[in-house]
């Protein structure tokens, strides 16, 4: 199966030439289903490799062949960057999450796309960013993961602004976009320096190089601090976040699948990839977990009081998205890719499950119109259940083993103040879940107009949200026992291969804080839990008086710390001056002289069009003229009174 | 070789001159293509006098002669046409009212 692994991109990538080259013309609604089946198909080999790698196959590089040519894009030298595939157990992981997840919303869209006239447009989109997805978690090069890292970025861009006939996509996707380059500014200097310290772009070329000569700490720290930059950018990390949450913009198939499950967790992927190169510059390994947990508690305080339901779940992703960073930054990567695919379920599942809100609510979004849904929404209510269970970490689902298991290693690993943040993110994630699930579930309907209306969405989109609560609940056995589950002797050989400082880390901690730890977690999220129902089941304090009590602060969480106005001070407003300086530049300069020099010519062709006045009488003169002039200087110089 | 090769010169400048001042003081294109040939035969008349006097062995001048009655006729057919598809155009043969291609 492993020498076949070239399929995987293969079959979105031909989704995506079939869809984008007949979708319009002939295929119609066709396009889903050929989106469906190639991803389907995707995953059925990626189950194919995942259980070979399993087997016994730990390492392997597959060249990703074209009918058996084998492709060197850059070869200078003895410097060279192959189209190859590397699949060890984490690739193997993230090629399966991705597959999967995919599929389960490939199959929603069918259903929640299908009114939209540009259907064909948005599965064409989707297929190319699976592909792209597919390549950068298949990459064993840096330079080969920035394509796939750029792809998904652009796909992004396209499927964010997708509704591109209203202003808010459009704008929404121009941030997104110009945002993750500011990251990709950051990971692209990542390669540079990696290339000049190591002279290679290959993962094992790099970190080989990196036991033989170990390099300055100076330069890895840079190297580091450089590709975490890229990965702030693109998992939506502090300070390149905002752009995430505006990203909901998009169609609710695509903030759960880039926006939550995939694309975001790039980054995380990116860190868990190089982590021989963050374990050796240890200072860069602390600003990780720091960024991350700051992140988590930034996010999820926002997230207590939006209003709107995508919103609430995209704050929540860079919440969840700073744990795992908070893992990585622990020295814990198996449990940051852990989390990565329990998130992956859990939060596709919240998102789609949102969307089945939306869908049946008229497209609103706002939960302050929502309430008592439950008896309208049976399926999309109990899977959104199961998987907000698992978002607050409730045992035994699937958030619970992996987010536990984070915290866990900041408190063991000598974090404990990150890990006191940690618990604390994890009460205020149970309260917005809670909240955000009674606005929209419980209570008394608060709009009857559209709740009158309101219906269980079809099979097409209830089948996936099963699918992916079955996801939410069960994954996370996949880490039982902690520390010693299935996924940590899986990802070992490829997250730890270095043994050393790592593996100590993760020593087996004591029986009393093995028990104390995730008691703690659980009781965080019981508390959380309680509170946001004491304050929106009995009013007991009522939400509204403790939003006066809370006064400004309040305030500047509606405002989401006004970090977008800040930007917009500090940076949109140097940058559009520098703009318009740029603009004054080419429009007086550069425009100028061209046009300067044009007038000149035309002035100097008026001047000279005097000459020709067509009359042959003139010409005839000049002839005659310039006849004499050269007889007249014959004769002078014959004469010598003129020398040559 | 009665005639001195001074009297071949001065007639050819007299005709020279007569057919430059033709081409500039005349208006009607066909007398000014007549003036023309009135130029060319002047330079003819030029060299045979200069060939008979110094090419004593083959004159080769006078084939030059030949060459320019060839380029003469070609000259007069070409202006010819000009000038009659500019009648067609407009009545005239005026070169002072033909003046269509003024820049």
């Amino acid at each position: 199966m492993i020498e076949h692994v070239w399929l995987i991109p293969a079959f979105p990538l031909a989704a995506f030439l079939v869809n984008g080259l007949f979708g319009r013309r002939w295929l119609g609604h066709l396009t889903g289903l050929i989106g469906s089946a190639a991803i389907g198909a995707s995953a059925i080999v990626a189950i194919g490799v995942f259980f070979e790698v399993l087997a016994g196959h730990s390492r392997t590089i597959v060249p990703l062949t074209i009918a058996g040519i084998r492709y060197q894009w850059i070869a200078v030298g003895d410097f060279s960057v192959d189209v190859s595939a590397l699949v060890d157990p984490l690739s193997a992981v993230m090629m399966l999450v991705v597959t999967v997840v995919s599929f389960l919303i490939f199959v929603y869209s069918n259903g929640y796309m299908a009114h939209d006239h540009g259907f064909y447009r948005f599965f064409t989109w989707l297929s190319l960013f699976v592909f792209a997805m597919l390549i950068l978690v298949m990459a064993d090069n840096y330079l080969l993961l920035f394509v796939g890292w750029e792809g998904v970025g652009l796909c992004s861009y396209l499927l964010i602004g997708y509704w591109f006939e209203r202003p808010e996509p459009y704008f929404a996707a121009k941030k997104a976009f110009v945002m993750n380059r500011i990251g990709d500014w950051g990971y692209t200097i990542g390669i540079i320096v990696i290339f000049l310290v190591f002279g290679s772009l290959n993962f094992g070329d790099v970190f080989r190089r990196l036991d033989e000569s170990a390099p300055e700490q100076g330069v890895l720290t840079l190297i580091c601090v450089a590709l975490f930059f890229g990965a702030t950018g693109k998992s939506a990390q502090l300070p390149l976040h905002s752009w995430l949450p505006d990203a909901m913009e998009g169609p609710t198939p695509v903030s759960a699948l880039i926006h939550a499950a995939t694309m975001v967790t790039a980054g995380v992927y990116l860190v868990a990839r190089s982590t021989p190169l963050f374990t050796a510059a240890g200072s860069a390994l602390t600003l990780v977990a720091v960024v991350g947990t700051l992140t988590a508690i930034f996010a999820a305080t926002i997230a207590l009081v939006q209003v709107d339901i995508k919103r609430v779940m995209a704050y929540s992703t860079v919440s969840q998205l700073g744990y795992m960073f908070l893992a990585l930054g622990v020295g814990a990567p198996i449990a940051a890719i852990f989390h990565l695919a329990t998130h992956a379920f859990f939060k596709a599942l919240l998102f789609l499950g949102s969307g089945s809100v939306i869908h049946a609510m008229d497209n609103v979004q706002d939960m302050r119109r929502y309430g008592g849904l439950r008896r309208k929404l049976p399926w999309t209510y109990w899977t959104m259940l199961i998987a907000g269970g698992a978002l607050s970490a409730i045992p035994p689902l699937a958030g619970f083993w992996s987010k536990d298991e984070i915290v866990g290693a900041a408190f063991t690993n000598g974090y404990p103040l990150l890990w006191g943040v940690g618990v604390l993110t994890g009460a205020l994630t149970a309260f917005y879940v809670t909240r955000a699930l009674w606005l929209t579930f419980h209570g008394e309907p608060r709009d009857h107009h559209l709740y009158e209306h309101a219906h269980e969405s079809p099979p097409v989109m209830v089948l996936p949200l099963a699918a992916l609560a079955v996801g939410s609940a069960l994954v996370g056995f996949i880490g039982v026992p902690p520390e010693g589950g299935f996924i940590h002797g899986f990802l070992k050989p490829a997250l730890e291969a270095r043994g050393g400082e790592v593996a100590e880390a993760t020593r087996s901690p004591a029986l009393v804080t093995a028990l104390g730890l995730p008691a703690t977690s659980v009781a965080a999220g019981l508390i959380g839990i309680a509170i946001a129902l004491s304050m929106y089941v009995r009013h007991r304090p009522d939400p509204a008086a403790v939003a006066r009590a809370a006064g400004a602060y309040y305030r500047i969480l509606v405002n989401k710390y006004y970090v977008d106005e800040l930007y917009d001070h500090r940076f949109v407003d140097l940058a559009r001056a520098f703009a318009g300086a740029a603009w004054a530049f080419d429009i007086h300069i550069i425009d100028g002289l061209a046009n300067r020099l044009g007038w000149l010519l035309s002035l100097s062709g008026t001047g000279l069009r005097r000459l020709q006045t067509g009359v042959v009488g003139n010409y005839a003169l000049s002839i005659v003229a310039g006849l004499l002039l050269v007889l007249g200087a014959y004769g002078a110089y014959a004469a010598g009174v003129i020398k040559p | 070789m009665s005639v001195p090769l001074g009297a071949f010169i001065a007639v050819s400048a007299t005709l020279f001159f007569i057919g430059t001042a033709g081409v500039l003081v005349r208006r009607n294109a066909v007398v000014i293509l007549m003036c023309v040939e009135l130029m060319l035969n002047a330079a003819n008349l030029a060299l045979v006098a200069f060939s008979r006097r110094y090419g004593a062995v083959d004159e080769r001048g006078s084939v030059f002669v030949v060459f320019v009655f060839v380029i003469a006729a070609a000259e007069v057919a070409v202006g010819l046409a000009i000038v009659l598809s500019a009648y067609r155009n407009r009545p005239t043969v005026d070169v002072d009212e033909i003046r269509a291609m003024k820049g």
